[in-house]
C-alpha cells in the first residue's frame, strides 16, 4: 500500500499534467491569435474556439496550488515566497489574459480590441515562458537553507537551463495550439493554422531534443532515472516525431493526441526526477525539501485524499462533457460567435 | 518601508478589490438563475431578453472576480509563508475543497452557459447557469471557513511547532461559520438585487423597455427584502457570537473603554485616542448588553480591562486593534445596513401597491442607492479584519509572525505598485462596460464608438 504522501504526490502531479495539457493548447491559440488572425472576424473564430474552455482549464492550476498548500504546506510557502517575483508576474499575465477574453467583443473600437488582442498574446506567451522556468527550476534545485526557505534572489531563477525550460515550452505550446487550430476552425484559418503546424514541429523536435540534453545536464535524473530513463520519457518523445508525419498526413486529431502525451509525460519525467522531493536544494541534500518533511498531518492528508478521490472524478466527468458539447468547428459567422 | 506593513497593505488592497466584485456575483448569479427558470417555465422570449441582459452585466462583472481571486489563492505563500507553514495543515484543506468543488463548478459551467444558448436544451441552459450560482456560493461557503479558522480556531491541536487539524467537521461546523456564511450570502444577494433595482429604475425613468424593469424590479424587490432581513438578523448572531469569541473587537467596534454592565450602546462616540478615553458620546442605555445576551443585562468587557487580561494570558504586547477604523466601519456597515432595510421595504410595498413610477424623483435615489451595499461589504469586512489585530489568527498566531522572512520590502513594494496599477487600470475598463451595457438595455446592441473611447492602456504592465 503505497502511503499517503506518495498518493498526494501523484494527485498533484496529476494536477499539474491537466492544467498543462489543458491550458497548453489555450495559451498556444492565444499566442496564435494577432498572427492567425488576419481581421476580427477571424480572430473573434480563433479566440471563440477557447471560449468555452480556457477558464476552466485554468483552475486546475488553481487547485494544483490550493492542494500544494493542503497537502504539503512547507512546499507551498518555499516555493511561493521563493519564486515571488516569477509569480507576481504569473499572476498580472493570467489577470490581463483573463480579463481580455471577456472584455474584448463588448467594445466595437478597433483599438480597444486590439488592445485586448494583444493583451491576450503577451499573457499567453508570459505564462508560459514563467512555468517552463519554474518547473525547470524545481527540477534543476534552488538554493534553500536549513529553515527551508529560499536564499536566492530573482536572478538564480534565470539561469540557462530554466530559460531554455522556458522558452522549449512556449514552442511546445505554440505547436499544441496550432494543431488545435487545425481541429476547431475552417477556412483560411485552418489552412494558417496547418502551414503553421508544419513549420513549428521541426524547431520544437529540435528544441525538445536540446532540453533533454540540458537535463542530463542540469539536473540529477542520471542518478534517478539512469542512462536508460525509462520508457515514460522516451514514449514522450516518440510522441512528438510521431506527430510529425501526422501533421504532415493532416490527421489532425492524432496529432493532437501525441501533443498530448509529449507534454504528459514530459511533466510525468519531471515529477519522476523530483519524487520524494518537491523542491531540491541545491546547498545541500539534507535541505531538499521532501513528501515527508513537507506534508501536512496524516489526519489532513487522509481527509483530503477521501474529498479528492471522490471529487476529481466527478469534475474530470462534466468537463469532459463540456469539451462534448463545443466539439464541432466554429463557424465564421459572426453572429453565431459570442466572444 | 517595513516588510510587514506592506504585506499587510497589499493584503488589504488586493482583498477589498477582490471583494468589491464577489458579493455581486453571489447574488446576480442566482438573480439570472431565477429570470431564466422563469423563461423554461413560460417559454416567453422576454425572460430571455431579460436574463441574457442582467447575464451580461453579470459577466463583465464575474471576469474580475474571478482573475482577482487567484491572486488571493496565491498570495498566503508570497507574503505570509509563516502562516502558511503554520496554519497549512488546516488552512489549506478549505482553500483546496474550494478549489475542487467550487471554482471547476462554476468556471466549467460559465462557460457552457455563455456559449451554449444554440447547443443546449433550455432546461439544460437555465441548470447550468444554476451550477454556477451553486458553484460562486459554494466558493463562499468554504472560502469563510478558512476565514472562521482565523476569527475563531477550532478542531485543532498544536503539534510539531505547528497548528494541525484534529477534527475536521469542528472545522465546518465552526460556530462563526454558522453566522459568517448567511451574513455574507444574503449580503451578496441583497448587492445583487440593489443593483438590479438601481437599473431598472434607470430605464423606468427613462420609459425604456418598461415591462422588462418592472419585473425585474419586482424580482428585486422581493430578493432584496428577504435578504436584507436576514443579513440583520444573522449580523445579530454574529455580534453575538464576537461578544463571545473575540470580546476585544466589540469593545473596539463598541470604543466601550471600561467594562459596563449593564453595557450601553455608542451612538456617536468622539474619543481621544491619545488618552484612550472619550471626549463626547452619545449612548444608548442598556442597548449592548441586550444585542450581545437578548437581554437588559449583563456585562459587556471594555478595551482596558482586555488589554489587561490578555497580557496575563499571552504575556506583554499591545492587544488593542485599530479602535477609530473598527468603530466607523462597524458604524458604516450598519448605517448602510439599515437604509438598505427602509429602501427594500419601500420598494416591496411599491411593487405590492402597485406605485411604480409615480415618484421619480424617490426612484432615482435607488440608482445611487447601489452603492451603499458596496459601503457595507467592505467597511463590515474592513472591521472583521481590523478588528482582530493584533492576531492572524485570534490568540494562536500574531500578524508579524506571519510574514515571509525572506521576501525583501522592496519586493513587496514592487508587486504592491503592480497590483494596484493594474486593478486601477481594470476597474475603469470594468465600470466603462457595466455603465455601457447597463444604459444600453436588452436587445439592443450598443452603440459603436469609432473613435474616442477611454482605452486604458496596459503597456509595459502585460
Amino acid at each position: 500500500m503505497m502511503d499517503l504522501n506518495t498518493i498526494w504526490f501523484i494527485l498533484i502531479a496529476v494536477l499539474y499534467v491537466g492544467f498543462f495539457v489543458l491550458e497548453g493548447f489555450d495559451f498556444g491559440v492565444g499566442m496564435l491569435l494577432p498572427f492567425l488572425g488576419k481581421d476580427d472576424g477571424e480572430r473573434r473564430v480563433i479566440i471563440n474556439t477557447i471560449g468555452p474552455h480556457w477558464d476552466g482549464n485554468e483552475v486546475w492550476l488553481l487547485t494544483a496550488g490550493g492542494t500544494t498548500f493542503a497537502a504539503f504546506p512547507n512546499w507551498y510557502a518555499t516555493l511561493f515566497s521563493g519564486f515571488y517575483l516569477p509569480l507576481f508576474l504569473l499572476l498580472l499575465a493570467l489577470i490581463v489574459r483573463g480579463v481580455a477574453f471577456e472584455f474584448r467583443s463588448k467594445d466595437d473600437n478597433p483599438r480597444w480590441r486590439n488592445l485586448w488582442d494583444w493583451s491576450i498574446f503577451a499573457g499567453s506567451l508570459v505564462s508560459a515562458l514563467l512555468l517552463g522556468v519554474a518547473f525547470a527550476n524545481l527540477v534543476r534545485g534552488v538554493p534553500i537553507d536549513a529553515e527551508m526557505n529560499y536564499v536566492g534572489g530573482f536572478f538564480n531563477l534565470l539561469n540557462l537551463y530554466a530559460l531554455i525550460g522556458g522558452i522549449v515550452t512556449i514552442m511546445v505550446f505554440l505547436l499544441y495550439g496550432a494543431i488545435f487550430l487545425c481541429m476547431k476552425t475552417n477556412g483560411d484559418v485552418m489552412q494558417r493554422s496547418k502551414e503553421t503546424a508544419r513549420r513549428l514541429w521541426l524547431p520544437v523536435v529540435i528544441g525538445l531534443v536540446i532540453f533533454l540534453i540540458a537535463t542530463y545536464l542540469s539536473t540529477d535524473i542520471l542518478t534517478k532515472l539512469g542512462v536508460d530513463p525509462g520508457v515514460i520519457p522516451l514514449a514522450g518523445m516518440a510522441a512528438v516525431l510521431v506527430a510529425g508525419y501526422f501533421i504532415h498526413s493532416g490527421r489532425d486529431g492524432w496529432a493532437f493526441a501525441m501533443l498530448v502525451i509529449t507534454i504528459a509525460f514530459a511533466l510525468v519525467t519531471m515529477f519522476m526526477i523530483l519524487y520524494p522531493r518537491v523542491m531540491v536544494s541545491s546547498l545541500s541534500p539534507d535541505w531538499s525539501l521532501t513528501i515527508y518533511n513537507a506534508s501536512s498531518s496524516p489526519y489532513t492528508l487522509r481527509t483530503m485524499t477521501i474529498i479528492a478521490l471522490i471529487f476529481v472524478p466527478v469534475v474530470m466527468l462534466y468537463q469532459g462533457w463540456s469539451y462534448w458539447v463545443f466539439r464541432r468547428r466554429i463557424e465564421s459567422k459572426t453572429e453565431k460567435l459570442v466572444y | 518601508m517595513d516588510a510587514i506593513i506592506l504585506a499587510r497593505l497589499q493584503f488589504a488592497v488586493t482583498t477589498i478589490y477582490h471583494f468589491f466584485f464577489v458579493p455581486l456575483t453571489l447574488g446576480l448569479s442566482v438573480i439570472v438563475a431565477i429570470m431564466e427558470t422563469l423563461y423554461v417555465g413560460s417559454g416567453r422570449e422576454f425572460y430571455k431578453d431579460m436574463a441574457k441582459f442582467w447575464g451580461k452585466l453579470f459577466l463583465i462583472n464575474f471576469a474580475l472576480g474571478v482573475v482577482t481571486g487567484i491572486v488571493m489563492e496565491f498570495q498566503f505563500g508570497m507574503n505570509w509563508s509563516e502562516y502558511s507553514r503554520f496554519v497549512g495543515d488546516i488552512f489549506g484543506a478549505p482553500l483546496a475543497i474550494e478549489a475542487l468543488l467550487a471554482f471547476f463548478l462554476e468556471s466549467t459551467f460559465l462557460g457552457v452557459w455563455i456559449f451554449g444558448w444554440e447547443k443546449l436544451s433550455k432546461g439544460m441552459h437555465a441548470a447550468a447557469i444554476w451550477l454556477v450560482a451553486l458553484g460562486a456560493n459554494i466558493s463562499a461557503l468554504w472560502i469563510l471557513i478558512a476565514n472562521s479558522f482565523m476569527q475563531e480556531p477550532v478542531g485543532f491541536a498544536i503539534r510539531n511547532g505547528r497548528a494541525e487539524m484534529t477534527d475536521f467537521f469542528a472545522l465546518l461546523l465552526n460556530p462563526n461559520v454558522l453566522v459568517q456564511f448567511p451574513h455574507t450570502v444574503f449580503a451578496g444577494f441583497t448587492t445583487g438585487a440593489f443593483f438590479v433595482m438601481g437599473i431598472s429604475t434607470y430605464h423606468l425613468l427613462k420609459k425604456k423597455n418598461l415591462e422588462i424593469f418592472r419585473q425585474s424590479f419586482q424580482i428585486a424587490a422581493i430578493i432584496g427584502t428577504i435578504a436584507i432581513i436576514m443579513v440583520a438578523l444573522n449580523g445579530h448572531g454574529q455580534a453575538q457570537e464576537m461578544v463571545r469569541s473575540q470580546p476585544m473587537k466589540m469593545a473596539a467596534a463598541e470604543a466601550l473603554w471600561e467594562t459596563q454592565n449593564p453595557a450601553s450602546f455608542s451612538l456617536l462616540t468622539i474619543g481621544d485616542l491619545a488618552q484612550r478615553k472619550d471626549v463626547f458620546a452619545i449612548r444608548v442605555p442598556r442597548l449592548l448588553s441586550l444585542l450581545a445576551y437578548n437581554q437588559l443585562n449583563g456585562a459587556v468587557k471594555g478595551i482596558h480591562n482586555l488589554q489587561a487580561e490578555y497580557e496575563s494570558k499571552y504575556g506583554a504586547g499591545n492587544y488593542i486593534p485599530p479602535v477609530a477604523v473598527t468603530y466607523w466601519s462597524f458604524r458604516a456597515m450598519v448605517g448602510a445596513g439599515f437604509l438598505l432595510l427602509i429602501l427594500a421595504l419601500y420598494a416591496l410595498f411599491n411593487v405590492m401597491g402597485g406605485m411604480f413610477e409615480t415618484r421619480p424623483r424617490v426612484l432615482k435615489f435607488f440608482t445611487w442607492a447601489i452603492a451603499l451595499p458596496y459601503i457595507a461589504n467592505t467597511s463590515g469586512w474592513m472591521m472583521t479584519e481590523l478588528g482582530r489585530v493584533p492576531w492572524v489568527v485570534y490568540g494562536l498566531m500574531k500578524i508579524e509572525d506571519a510574514v515571509s522572512p525572506t521576501v525583501s520590502g522592496g519586493a513587496v513594494l514592487t508587486t504592491l505598485i503592480g497590483f494596484t496599477l493594474i486593478y486601477a487600470v481594470l476597474i475603469v475598463a470594468d465600470v466603462y462596460l457595466l455603465v455601457k451595457y447597463a444604459k444600453a438595455g436588452p436587445g439592443t446592441p450598443p452603440p459603436v464608438d469609432a473613435e474616442g473611447e477611454p482605452t486604458p492602456s496596459l503597456e509595459g504592465i502585460s
